[in-house]
């Protein structure tokens, strides 16, 4: 076909200068992520707002289990019987049912010490501490990490030897990952889908009303190119995004991210998808209030269904059901592997499965999206 | 080799029949004016003509090429400003032309560019902020940047105060002085007639009259008429007294003419009728009198978009 890069640049250059001086490009594309990310960081990281509860059944009558206790409170620092703000550690009886006990509490969020800590921590075997939680709750995530703190000094302070005991005493926890962790991705899976898919949907019926379409048609550029410098275009912005969303994650909120290529992999595909769907949804409607309104429907689902504010996990069945038709899942899960856990060999079926979707979308995109009228 | 070349074109929307087997062609060099009332069929058959839209059925050929087939081609070599000519919100005049430019992959001097469509002013300015007539004359520059042999302007002046308009004349008379083909649509006369080596009227997607100006007003027109201010009593006189065709009201009379012994009796009809009289005046049909009595009273008013 005749496809030129050097149009492609140019048409880029145009379009990206637009955008910035736009008021709402502007905002949507710099102000906008920070913002959310600072609102919801500041929501659910809970950041010391309230008191909360924890409850530790220490079942160990070992040296060890007190120590832990003790590095508990000493972490978690804020417990006392006034009434200032964050964890307050409580020691629960041990000759309870603990599940029965936290509930006749009212509450979610407690730590169990087994009967053999001692005994295991000092023959250097695993073992674990039960961490009990309300997954949608961002206390559970604050208490996931601070055990998670914890345990980690344990297993330094074992393989330093200072309890001359066994080393590698691989201690399991059940995560040590906080709600931060998973709002980064989120938000940049969110900022992705939203300022390509509203940029396009308006741009797709705006230019035909304005006979902008009609004009560009009577140039050289063609379809393919027009369309692939608002991908670059919107991959530079939601890189842009990215790095001002991971920043105000880590330094505000003390996310935890792992920086690899396999993000550069999303933050591709992810542009590259849903400029095409804007494009294809732009197409399917003729009036700019008809756009926007198919444009919402395709949209809202996807935003809030696809792991953006909550993992997906924390949602009931059917809507996790819902969630797998949604691509913006398979971003935001794979984000979730590569970013957090470093997982690349789960990331690796959540990029196929995007990149093969994203080059449906832009064929369908390129083939129905007239520049001219019949 | 005509530049456009049309015959039998046919455009039909739903139930309406847009053009209705026009047939013209235009000269190279030529400036050419479809003119007529909203609805006409005129942005139809130059939006075909451009490559926009696909004909029903007929022959469209502009500098020998399909449009719709070979608008890849075609489009390198002509110059197309579409009604309402509107850009992109942002960038400047400048900017545009440079965009435009490379698109082509042509070197191009953006403030010559601006000189020549008398933009120079406003070069720096969004697109956004620039006043109507700018707006247009930034699409004249932007449809020159590939030095095109045929420009296609719809309805270049609609919407503007008649500075601009005069202005936008200006651009379009040094085009034809550049050699360059211009096709136009217009529905005022005044721009046909300033403009046009030749004119095509329009009604209902067919054309009733074509030529230059003169030829349609001594073709349709009803020749010489004398118009004198006078009232009812010149005008009843006249009409019982001579075999003169007569029409008047509003204080004017008019008098049809078909040769000079018709002159020579509606002066002596006049002198003997003793009625009041003053301002006497003879002339052709103007255009707009054929215009009128081609397209209809009501022509001008809108009939719905095209």
């Amino acid at each position: 076909m005749r496809f030129s890069l050097s149009r492609t640049m140019s048409d880029l250059k145009v379009y990206g200068r637009s955008s910035l001086r736009s008021r709402e490009g502007f905002f949507f594309t710099l102000v906008f992520p920070v913002i959310l990310i600072l609102l919801f960081g500041a929501i659910f990281s809970g950041g010391g707002v309230s008191q909360s509860t924890v409850y530790v059944q220490n079942n160990d009558i070992g040296p060890v289990g007190a120590a832990f206790v003790s590095a508990l409170n000493s972490t978690s620092n804020y417990c006392s019987n006034s009434s200032s703000a964050g964890l307050c550690l409580r020691l629960a009886p041990t000759d309870v049912n603990f599940s029965q006990y936290l509930s006749s509490k009212s509450a979610s969020d407690g730590i169990v010490i087994p009967a053999n800590f001692s005994l295991a921590f000092e023959s250097g075997q695993d073992v674990n501490v039960t961490v009990f939680g309300n997954p949608s709750s961002t206390t559970s995530a604050v208490v996931s990490g601070i055990v998670a703190e914890v345990v980690n000094g344990f297993n330094v302070r074992g393989a330093t030897g200072v309890h001359h005991v066994g080393i590698a005493s691989r201690t399991a926890v059940s995560s040590n990952y906080k709600y931060i962790d998973f709002l980064v991705p989120g938000l940049i899976g969110f900022a992705a889908l939203t300022s390509p898919m509203f940029a396009m949907v308006n741009m797709s019926s705006t230019y035909r009303r304005d006979k902008v379409f009609k004009l560009l048609s009577l140039t050289p550029l063609t379809k393919t190119e027009w369309l692939l410098s608002k991908i670059i275009w919107y991959v530079c912005t939601t890189v842009v995004s990215f790095v001002l969303m991971t920043a105000v994650g880590v330094y505000v909120f003390g996310a935890h991210i792992a920086l690899n290529w396999g993000i550069g992999m999303f933050l591709l595909l992810g542009p590259f998808f849903f400029v095409s769907l804007g494009m294809l949804v732009g197409t399917v409607s003729n009036t700019p209030e008809a756009a926007s309104v198919v444009g919402n429907l395709v949209t809202f689902p996807m935003m809030f269904l696809s792991g953006t504010f909550f993992p997906v996990s924390s949602m009931p069945k059917y809507l996790q059901a819902v969630a797998h038709v949604l691509p913006l899942y398979y971003m935001i899960d794979g984000l979730n592997e590569v970013m957090i856990y470093g997982n690349f060999e789960a990331a690796y079926t959540d990029m196929a499965l995007l990149l093969a979707i994203s080059v449906v979308v832009f064929a369908l995109a390129v083939k129905f999206f007239r520049w001219r009228e019949d | 080799m005509p530049a456009i070349e049309v015959s039998g074109l046919k455009k039909k929307y739903g139930d309406i029949q847009a053009v209705d087997g026009t047939s013209f062609s235009v000269e190279e060099g030529e400036v050419f004016s479809l003119l007529g009332p909203n609805g006409a069929g005129k942005t139809t058959t130059i939006e075909i003509l451009e490559g926009l839209r696909n004909k029903d059925s007929g022959t469209a050929k502009v500098l020998g090429l399909d449009p719709w087939a070979s608008g890849y081609e075609l489009h390198k070599r002509i110059g197309v400003i579409p009604q309402g000519f509107k850009f992109l919100d942002y960038p400047t005049p400048k900017e545009a032309i440079s965009y435009y430019g490379a698109l082509f992959g042509k070197k191009v001097d953006p403030d010559e560019l601006l000189r020549r469509v008398i933009l120079d002013d406003a070069s720096n300015v969004w697109f956004q902020n620039l006043s109507g007539g700018q707006k247009q004359k930034l699409g004249m520059a932007l449809s020159l940047v590939n030095d095109p042999h045929v420009i296609f302007l719809d309805e270049p002046t609609t919407g503007l105060d008649p500075q601009a308009r005069r202005a936008v004349w200006e651009v379009v008379r040094k085009l034809k002085d550049e050699g360059r083909t211009v096709m136009l649509t217009t529905h005022y006369l005044e721009e046909a007639e300033e403009l046009a080596d030749r004119v095509a009227i329009m009604k209902h997607g067919k054309i009733v009259a074509m030529g230059t100006t003169e030829e349609i007003e001594s073709r349709f027109g009803s020749g010489q008429r004398m118009v004198v201010k006078g009232g009812d009593d010149l005008l009843k006189y006249l009409r019982e007294n001579t075999r003169l065709r007569v029409e008047g009201g509003a204080g004017e009379v008019t008098i049809f003419l078909r040769d000079k012994a018709d002159a020579m009796a509606a002066l002596g009809a006049i002198e003997e009728s003793g009625a009041a009289w003053e301002d006497l005046t003879v002339r052709r049909d103007s255009l707009e009198d054929v215009f009128l009595k081609l397209v209809g009273e009501s022509g001008g008013v809108g009939e719905g978009g095209e």
